[in-house]
């Protein structure tokens, strides 16, 4: 089966900006992929270059089989969208919107959108001057989420969700991958990103730094290991892969890349463990190291390689 | 109010500076501009007393030229020249009010004002800085139009009250602004409002000082309820009549005073005028680009249509009073058929209303052209875009409603102005026709304007708004065009001139066709470049 969104290759400039400077992502059929990345990184670029809205200067795109700038209108039917910062028109009502939109992408289900107004405890009466941001939010969610469709590209779509609501929306999400939808979530929360994602890309200055399942990726990145010996910790500060170290009479503290992790531990028990504690990377660490700037930032992706 | 809720005023109001100094820089020193380039106009065009006289009697009097202008209280160079400019004492109150409605509810609405209400901002201070800001343009312009009639030779008492005139009325209505902008959470019904009373304080004036014309007396009594009455009747070079001053001075103050509790009292995003839960369920038209611009656009071209008719009622009437007034002269039908090039007073007259309701028809294109640039802008067309519509399909719910409203506001007029002028000649069958078909030839040319900026939006949406500025020329090139001398090449330049002058002359077709040929040519072009760019634009 075919990926449902191809991009190799893809550059973008804005004037003397290069906002995707050959980026490569592949999104599987029926799959959740989270889209990560800091400020200003290029996520929404990519997302408006998939919508057909921005041009692509150079690079390979497919989109659900087609081109997403010559096919734009037919591949919109099977798409739905939610911005990450939701506009409404001043005089219409919520409600109406949800409607529009819906129509405009081949029409949606009446029951569903009553079922998502409830889920989401949103009044479709209020005019769009009258909503706050998380509310505006929900109707891009609502909007979206009652089509039928077989691509979202979701692009920040719980920023100023409360917890409540963003769990009604994990749920949603949940459903869509169920029922065999493919999802491009584009995010910044982590937990959200664990919860939901199958696979995972990091995008930074434009490019894709990273993509893999978040096993994988953690698996990237290095264990922290702290420890009490029986004697003096022979062997561990010319091992390859080891950063980091501090050594605190038999006490000994450091980093290890997992290729490593073998080996170090090997070259402990040789000199005999009383105490051991290992805690794998956490998430944040994970994408702290990728959110970096490009000079710290390259430095440590490419020692965690 | 007390100054800390002042707090922070000089500061928004530099901010204010910041922000338009573009349009500052270019409407400031287009006021004297206008008025310099007038007089010496008129000085070269009318150089002796006796031709001044003749244009006085002949033309300046004319309750169409009143009507529409102004009183002219003179057969002077000043007096001639303070009438010939008296659309200022509508576009200068018009810019007052939409500056302020931009700095006040436009930014609440937008939610910027939120950013800076929760630094150490007075209460008061950002209508305040607004009023101020707009004030101060109007101080300058008034004083600079001020030394430009003294620089072109008229006498410093005249020029000054000119100024002062001018500067007052634009305070008025800057302080009507103020309080529109209290009334409703929307800035777009903040300048219905303010349109509507800058409208009727226009068609008060109007009305009274072609009664007074007619029957050759004093101004008729509902230019005393108009505040462009009060600073029209100033009198500059003809016998000031400072005390005039005072009412619109009170009644900026008495506005202002209104303004600021109205503003103070109220929360931050809410008007006066209460918020309606609507519907839950889109209407059954509501369901591609077509029926969202109908959504988008009904409410403007409800309040075209409407000032259309209205203006074509009061138009045609006043028409008909000068071809009754004229009937007893002879001598003055045969010097206005020499000035007006026409046999007929009323068809001169005609003529020239059609060509401020093109014009105001070019301003309605325009603005919905122009409707498409705010949507990109505000991130609105996205989620349009990403349904299953094409650029193309999108721009064409906005255009169609760039094309047919014009088509539809100038049908009102011409149909309103011609039942008013046909009902007093008695002869509706004869004018109606007539007339309709004099607003309607105005189309292609208002099209012409409405392209423009299509092809403007298509090509560089962030220059789109200068074909406000090519609308400014046409209207200046139309309006003193002529007394300028211009090269015909220039006049030429301008849609406008191009459009036949019917019912004085037979229609023909040919100019017809091919303004609306440019015209479809540039909402072509504009189209494919909107089809190339990215959206939104870099």
């Amino acid at each position: 089966m075919h990926d449902v969104i191809t991009m190799s290759g893809v550059v973008k400039t804005f004037g003397r900006v290069r906002a995707l400077d050959g980026l490569d992502l592949r999104v599987r059929p029926g799959e959740v992929h989270g889209f990560l990345g800091p400020n200003g990184a290029g996520k929404s670029t990519a997302i408006r270059v998939l919508l057909g809205l921005l041009r692509a200067d150079a690079g390979e795109i497919r989109l659900l089989g087609g081109d997403p700038w010559r096919d734009a209108v037919a591949l919109h039917r099977r798409l739905a969208y939610v911005p990450g910062d939701v506009t409404l028109w001043p005089n219409l009502t919520g409600g109406e919107v949800i409607d529009l939109l819906g129509r405009m992408r081949g029409g949606l289900d009446p029951r569903r959108k009553a079922e998502l107004l409830e889920r989401f405890e949103l009044d479709p009466r209020k005019k769009g001057r009258a909503y706050s941001k998380g509310n505006r939010q929900k109707v891009g969610l609502v909007a979206a989420l009652a089509s039928d469709a077989e691509l979202f590209l979701l692009d920040e779509p719980t920023s100023g969700l409360d917890p409540l609501m963003e769990a009604v929306f994990q749920e949603c999400v949940r459903e869509l991958a169920r029922d065999g939808r493919t999802v491009l979530l584009s995010s910044h929360i982590l937990a959200e990103v664990e919860a939901l994602c199958d696979r995972v890309s990091i995008i930074r200055g434009g490019r894709i730094v990273e993509t893999g399942t978040l096993a994988r990726l953690r698996h990237l990145t290095r264990t922290t290991i702290t420890a009490e010996l029986a004697g003096p910790p022979d062997g561990l500060a010319d091992l390859p892969g080891v950063h980091d170290l501090r050594v605190d009479g038999r006490h000994v503290r450091f980093d290890v890349d997992a290729d490593a992790l073998d080996e170090a531990l090997r070259r402990l028990t040789r000199a005999g463990v009383r105490a051991l504690t290992s805690r794998p990377p956490t998430l944040e660490e994970l994408f702290l190291r990728h959110y970096e700037r490009p000079g710290n930032g390259r430095r440590a992706a490419e020692a965690a390689r | 109010m007390s100054a800390a809720a002042c707090t922070g005023t000089f500061a928004l109001a530099r901010l204010i500076l910041r922000r338009d100094r573009l349009p500052l820089a270019l409407r400031v020193p287009a006021v004297p501009a206008l008025a310099y380039a007038v007089v010496a106009g008129f000085q070269e065009l009318l150089p002796t007393e006796a031709a001044r006289l003749a244009y006085y009697q002949g033309t300046a009097r004319s309750p169409a030229i009143v009507g529409v202008l102004g009183p002219v209280h003179g057969p002077g160079l000043g007096e001639l020249v303070v009438q010939r400019v008296g659309f200022l004492f509508l576009v200068v109150p018009l810019i007052s009010l939409l500056t302020v409605v931009r700095h006040t509810r436009a930014e609440e609405e937008a939610g910027r004002r939120e950013l800076l209400g929760a630094t150490a901002l007075g209460r008061h201070a950002p209508l305040a800085a607004a009023l101020l800001v707009a004030g101060a343009a109007d101080l300058a312009a008034g004083a600079l139009a001020a030394l430009a009639l003294l620089a072109g030779g008229l006498p410093a008492a005249g020029s000054v009250a000119f100024g002062l005139a001018l500067a007052a009325c634009g305070w008025v209505f800057a302080a009507a602004g103020g309080v529109a902008a209290q009334l409703t959470a929307n800035a777009g019904s903040a300048r219905g409002i303010g349109l509507g009373v800058l409208g009727v304080a226009y068609l008060l004036r109007l009305a009274g000082d072609t009664a007074g014309e007619t029957t050759g007396g004093a101004a008729g009594w509902p230019s005393w309820l108009s505040p462009i009455g009060w600073a029209q009747h100033v009198r500059p070079f003809a016998g000031e009549r400072w005390w005039l001053l005072v009412p619109p001075l009170v009644a900026a103050a008495a506005l202002v005073a209104v303004a600021l509790p109205l503003a103070a009292r109220r929360d931050l995003g809410a008007g006066v005028l209460p918020a309606r839960p609507g519907p839950a369920d889109a209407a059954p038209y509501l369901r591609g680009p077509v029926g969202l611009a109908w959504r988008l656009h009904r409410g403007p071209l409800l309040g075209w249509a409407a000032g259309f008719a209205v203006l074509g009622l009061v138009y045609g009437g006043a028409a008909d009073a000068a071809e009754r007034a004229l009937s007893g002269s002879p001598e003055l039908r045969e010097l206005l058929a020499r000035l007006g090039g026409t046999s007929r007073f009323g068809d001169a007259f005609i003529v020239a209303i059609v060509s401020v309701l093109g014009l105001a028809a070019a301003g309605q294109a325009i603005q919905a052209v122009l409707r498409m640039r705010a949507e990109e802008a505000a991130l609105r067309s996205e989620p349009v875009l990403a349904g299953a519509v094409s650029r193309i399909g999108w721009a064409a719910g906005h255009l169609a409603f760039a094309g047919l409203g014009p088509a539809v506001a100038l049908t009102l007029g011409g149909l309103s102005a011609g039942l008013a002028y046909g009902a007093g000649a008695g002869d509706v069958g004869r004018e109606l026709p007539r007339v309709l078909a004099a607003a309607l030839v105005q189309l292609p040319a208002a099209l012409v304007l409405g392209g423009l900026a299509a092809l403007l939006y298509g090509l560089a949406p962030r220059f789109a708004a200068a074909a406000w500025a090519v609308f400014a020329a046409c209207a200046v090139l139309g309006q003193v065009g002529a007394l300028l001398r211009l090269d015909d090449a220039v006049l030429e330049l301008s849609p406008f001139t191009h459009v036949p002058r019917v019912p004085a002359d037979d229609p023909r077709v040919a100019p017809l066709a091919w303004l609306t040929g440019v015209a479809v040519a540039l909402t072509a072009a504009g189209l494919a470049a909107l089809r190339r760019r990215d959206i939104p634009a870099a």
